[in-house]
């Protein structure tokens, strides 16, 4: 693997992370951050949304009139969204999948994340390196989702995907924790200590 | 009365922002100063008044089991007809503003294309499909009631951000990080509504 293609998945990780840094796509994660399975059902649903619809439009980019470009792009993510939603709704009661994330995951059609990569990226770049930059993008929005749900679920419930791993040691579940604003304050604490490390992306 | 405590309910206790994070890019984004805060949020108004009636109908009569063709389920296909109407509607409403109120069009500026991506309004429409509305009345009530809180969310975040640029936040928490923080703060202040019923 080329330098270059190492520097397209590992950047969107970290040092460009898609939620911390560039600030996209935080609308329709962080409700789904109460429980570490409906972080990990959104982030994998994320993961493949961007890095297919990021693969046919980089297959598509040389035929689309840049005036009409738009419209296909979405018609292209609402289709893959449409796929996964089907695909989960047939889990639904296998997995007991909470209903209340399909509307979450039709929010991926206006995931700025999604929109922003296949502006930025996948229009001027060869499929597999789009496929790649879409994927590790959906990745490090999931990673930041996951930690942020860790935290939450763990303090919050005492367990870990469901498992009981404080309760058990006499822990009083902390019920602020699973309400929508702790999650920003959480969110909030992520980007203190990245931008503690990284002291290039502090603001002036 | 029932319109009364929709209305309020959906202002305060199911408010866009604090309670399900929706329209949140552009609320960070656009929250530096009142002036065009309170621009894109009138835009948000007016733009989920017109497109949650119509996603309604659209909804009732058209994608609801059974509502078009007896035996079929065209439900799967609600985002893309959602998204359809909402963007085919965001341009509407830009070229009858720009016609007719070339002033409103000026201050609006980029706002009113930049919200056919905006989750609030895709995501009450996927909130109003969820809810099950009686009729075309509740889902235009709980459009301007939603419409409204984002509003009232934005004007507030942005009036508190000029006034913290005046405060010593430390070096990594400034911006981003502190704004985080903020709007937690005041999505705890709201969950006070919590549970009020008129």
């Amino acid at each position: 693997m080329d330098a270059k293609l190492k520097e397209t998945i590992l950047n969107p990780i970290f040092k460009g992370n898609p939620i911390t840094v560039l600030v996209l796509g935080i609308c329709s994660s962080l409700a789904v951050t109460v429980t570490m399975k409906g972080a990990l059902v959104m982030a994998l649903s994320v993961i493949v949304v961007t890095g297919i619809s990021s693969l046919i439009l980089s297959l598509l980019r040389n035929t689309i009139p840049s005036r009409v470009r738009i419209i296909v792009q979405l018609v292209v993510v609402a289709m893959m969204v449409i796929l996964v939603d089907q695909i989960l709704k047939s889990f639904e009661a296998t997995y007991a999948i909470d209903k209340q994330l399909s509307v979450y995951i039709g929010l991926i059609i206006t995931n700025c994340i999604v929109m922003g990569r296949i502006e930025a990226f996948a229009l001027g770049n060869k499929p597999w390196p789009s496929f790649l930059d879409g994927v590790a993008n959906g990745a490090g929005y999931g990673m930041i989702l996951l930690i942020v749900a860790f935290f939450r679920e763990l303090l919050g419930s005492g367990t870990l995907f469901g498992v009981d791993v404080l309760n058990w040691l006499g822990y009083t579940p902390n019920n602020l924790v699973i309400l929508p604003p702790f999650a920003l304050i959480l969110l909030g604490c992520i980007v203190w200590v990245q931008r503690s490390i990284q002291k290039d992306l502090q603001e002036k | 009365m029932e319109y009364l405590s929709l209305f309020v309910k959906s202002i305060f206790v199911d408010n866009m922002i604090f309670a399900y994070f929706l329209g949140m890019c552009s609320y960070l984004a656009v929250s530096k100063n009142v002036k065009t805060a309170a621009g894109l949020g009138v835009a948000v108004i007016f733009v989920l008044l017109v497109t949650l009636p119509i996603n309604y109908l659209l909804n009732k009569y058209v994608l609801a089991p059974d509502a078009l063709i007896k035996g079929v389920d065209l439900s799967f296909l609600s985002f893309i007809i959602f998204i359809a109407v909402i963007a085919a509607i965001v341009q509407i409403v830009e070229m009858v503003v720009e016609k007719f109120s070339p002033s409103l069009y000026s201050a609006l500026g980029i706002f009113l294309p930049l919200i056919a991506v905006n989750c609030a309004i895709l995501g009450g429409s996927l909130f109003m499909q969820q809810r099950d509305f009686a009729n075309v009345g509740e889902s235009a009530v709980y459009a301007l009631g939603s419409g409204i809180g984002w509003f009232l969310a934005i004007v507030s975040l942005a009036a508190i951000r000029e006034k913290m640029s005046y405060c010593k936040v430390p070096a990594p928490l400034k911006g981003l990080g502190i704004t985080f923080i903020t709007v937690g703060l005041m999505a705890i202040a709201m969950m006070t509504f919590m549970g009020i019923s008129l």
